[in-house]
C-alpha cells in the first residue's frame, strides 16, 4: 500500500467520524434532556405532569396540562393561518407565476425565514396586540395574537416544502391533463394535489413543528397565564414559554420540572419529525 | 360556477394571487416598519458607544462585539463538521442504511426548537462543564444548531458539481482526497459559502438558545469565558422589559438591516453558482 493510499484510508475514517457528528449531538441532547427531566416525572408520577391543571412549582404542583393544551391551541391557530397562505403561495409560484416573476418573489418570501423571532414578537406587541385589544376586546395578549404571528412565521417552511412537492410531480402529468382540455385550476385540484399530497402533508407537519417549538415571539405576545384559555382572546402559555420564562431563576425541583417540560416538548417534536420523515420516504417509493 | 371551469379558474386565480400578495406585503411591512422607526435612532455613536443605565441611554457597541464573537465561534466549529459530513455523504459512500441514519439525524437536529438547544447548552456547557455563561458555551450551542443547515447546503453544492470534473481528475491519477480538495471543493465553494452565510444570519437572530448559554452581561467580552449579550438578546430585553423603546427600535433596525444584507449577498452568490452549473 502506498503512502497516498494509506492517507486516503485515514481520511475516509476521519470523514466518517465527522459525518456522525450530527447524530452524536442529537443523541447527547436527548440523553441530557431526559436525564435531567425524567427523574422528577417518575418521582411524582407522569400523570401529575401530563394531566395536572395547576402549575405552582414552589408548592410542588407541576401540572403541565394548561401548557400542553396552550401549545396545541396556538399551533392549531398557526396552521389555520399559515397552511392556506403557504399553499396559495406555493401554487402561485409553481403553477401561475411566470419564471421571471417567480424568480423575484421566491427570495422575497425566503427572507421571511431570515427575520429573527424576536422581531416577529416585537411586531406582535406594537401592532397586532393593540389591534386585537381595541377591536375585539380582552387583554390583546392572546391565543389569537400568537396564532397570527406564528402563522406568518411558519410560512417559509410550508411554502418551501410544498414547492418541492409540486416540483417533484412529473411534468407529463400536468401536460397530459392540460392536453385533455382541463383548465390549470382543474389540473391543480385533480392532478397536482393528489400527486403531491404526501409532500404537502410533510410541509404541514414540519410547519406544526416550527409552531410548537417557537419561543421568543410567543412569550412576547401570548400573555403567558398558566391556565387553559377559555377563548381565542384569552392569554395562553405554551410549553416553550414555560421553560424560557422561568429558566432564569428556577432551581432545585422547579428547574427539574422545567426540564420535564422540555422532555414533553422533545417527545412531541421527535414524533413530528419521524412522521414527516416517514411521509416523505413513502413519497420517494 | 361549477358549470364554468374557466370562470372558476379566474376566481381561484384571483384569490390565490391575493394571498400571495398579502404574504409579500406582510414581509415588506415588517421590514419597512422596523427600518422606518429604527433607522432614525441609529448613528455612528449608537453603534460605537457603550450602553448606559442598562440600555436606557447610550449605544449598543458591546452587543455588536458579542454577536460577532458568538457567530464567529459557531461558524468556526460548525463549518468543518458540516462540510466534512457533506463530503463523506457525497464522495465517500453510496446510499445505504448508514447514510440514511446520518441524514435522519441531521433532519431531526434541524427540527429541534432553539429553546431545547438552550436548555441543553445550559445544562452541559454552563453547569456540568463549568464554562459558565460565556461566549464558549453560547458558541458551542449555536454551532450545534446551525450544523444541519451547513450539512444540507454543502451537500447540495457538492452534488451539483458535474461528475465529469471528478472523472477527469481521477483519470489523471489523483487520489480521492486530491480530487475532493483540488477539484470538487473549489467548484462547490460558492454554494458552501451561501450555506455558511445563511447560518450566520440565523446565529445573529437567535435568542432562546443564546440567552441561557451566553448570558446577558453588558460588558465588552474580553475572553472566550466572558458572558456576553448579543444584539437579539439586547433587543428582547429592551422591548420586553420596556427599558427604552427608541433604543429597542434602533437595535431592531441594525438587526434587520444586517440580516437583509446577509440574505441579499447569499441570494446573489447562490444565483451565480446555480447559473454556472445549469
Amino acid at each position: 500500500m502506498t503512502r497516498l493510499e494509506r492517507n486516503d484510508r485515514l481520511i475516509r475514517l476521519g470523514l466518517l467520524m465527522i459525518a456522525f457528528s450530527a447524530v452524536s449531538i442529537l443523541i447527547v441532547i436527548t440523553l441530557f434532556i431526559f436525564s435531567e427531566g425524567t427523574p422528577i416525572m417518575f418521582k411524582y408520577g407522569p400523570g401529575r405532569f401530563l394531566f395536572g391543571l395547576d402549575w405552582y412549582p414552589s408548592e410542588k404542583a407541576f401540572g403541565l396540562l394548561p401548557m400542553i393544551v396552550g401549545s396545541f391551541f396556538v399551533t392549531a391557530g398557526a396552521l389555520l393561518v399559515g397552511v392556506p397562505m403557504g399553499l396559495a403561495c406555493a401554487i402561485v409560484l409553481t403553477q401561475f407565476a411566470s419564471k421571471r416573476v417567480g424568480r423575484i418573489l421566491k427570495p422575497v418570501i425566503e427572507l421571511l425565514a431570515g427575520i429573527p423571532s424576536v422581531v416577529y414578537g416585537f411586531i406582535g406587541i406594537v401592532v397586532i396586540v393593540p389591534l386585537i385589544r381595541e377591536n375585539l376586546g380582552g387583554p390583546g395578549l392572546s391565543v389569537l395574537a400568537a396564532s397570527l404571528v406564528l402563522g406568518v412565521m411558519i410560512l417559509p417552511t410550508v411554502i418551501s416544502i410544498s414547492i418541492d412537492a409540486f416540483q417533484a410531480v412529473p411534468p407529463t402529468y400536468r401536460e397530459g391533463s392540460i392536453a385533455l382540455g382541463a383548465t390549470v385550476w382543474q389540473t391543480i385540484r385533480m392532478v397536482m394535489f393528489p400527486a403531491a399530497r404526501s409532500g404537502i402533508v410533510a410541509a404541514v407537519i414540519l410547519g406544526m413543528g416550527r409552531a410548537i417549538g417557537e419561543t421568543m415571539a410567543v412569550i412576547m405576545i401570548a400573555g403567558n397565564a398558566a391556565a387553559i384559555p377559555g377563548s381565542p382572546l384569552a392569554p395562553v402559555r405554551t410549553l416553550t414559554s414555560n421553560i424560557a420564562l422561568e429558566m432564569g431563576y428556577a432551581s432545585g425541583e422547579h428547574r427539574e420540572a422545567l426540564f420535564a417540560t422540555g422532555v414533553i416538548l422533545f417527545v412531541i417534536i421527535m414524533a413530528l419529525n419521524i412522521l414527516a420523515n416517514w411521509t416523505s420516504a413513502r413519497r420517494k417509493r | 360556477m361549477a358549470g364554468n371551469p374557466r370562470f372558476e379558474q379566474k376566481i381561484v386565480r384571483a384569490v390565490l394571487w391575493t394571498m400571495t400578495g398579502a404574504t409579500i406585503l406582510i414581509l415588506l411591512f415588517i421590514v419597512a416598519f422596523i427600518l422606518r422607526r429604527g433607522l432614525p435612532e441609529v448613528s455612528l455613536e449608537f453603534l460605537t458607544r457603550n450602553p448606559e443605565n442598562m440600555g436606557v441611554e447610550g449605544g449598543i457597541f458591546p452587543t455588536i462585539v458579542g454577536t460577532l464573537a458568538l457567530t464567529l465561534m459557531a461558524i468556526v466549529i460548525a463549518t468543518p463538521l458540516g462540510v466534512g459530513t457533506a463530503i463523506y455523504l457525497t464522495e465517500y459512500t453510496w446510499e445505504n442504511r448508514l447514510t440514511r441514519i446520518i441524514r435522519f439525524g441531521a433532519d431531526c437536529l434541524a427540527g429541534i426548537p432553539s429553546i431545547l438547544f438552550g436548555l441543553f447548552g445550559f445544562i452541559l456547557f454552563v453547569t456540568k462543564l463549568k464554562l459558565g455563561w460565556s461566549i464558549l458555551s453560547g458558541g458551542l450551542t449555536l454551532s450545534f444548531m446551525i450544523l444541519p443547515t451547513i450539512i444540507r447546503t454543502s451537500e447540495e453544492a457538492i452534488r451539483s458539481v458535474p461528475a465529469a470534473y471528478r472523472e477527469v481528475s481521477a483519470s489523471l491519477g489523483c487520489t480521492k482526497w486530491q480530487t475532493v480538495t483540488r477539484v470538487v471543493l473549489p467548484s462547490a465553494l460558492p454554494g458552501i459559502t451561501t450555506g455558511v452565510i445563511l447560518s450566520i444570519g440565523r446565529s445573529i437572530g437567535e435568542t432562546a438558545a443564546v440567552i441561557f448559554t451566553a448570558g446577558s452581561s453588558l460588558h465588552i467580552p474580553t475572553s472566550l469565558f466572558s458572558s456576553s449579550r448579543t444584539m437579539a438578546v439586547h433587543f428582547y430585553i429592551l422591548a420586553r422589559e420596556g427599558i427604552s423603546m427608541p433604543n429597542a427600535y434602533g437595535t431592531a433596525a441594525v438587526l434587520v438591516a444586517t440580516i437583509l444584507m446577509i440574505n441579499i449577498v447569499s441570494y446573489y452568490l447562490m444565483h451565480r453558482f446555480t447559473r454556472k452549473y445549469s
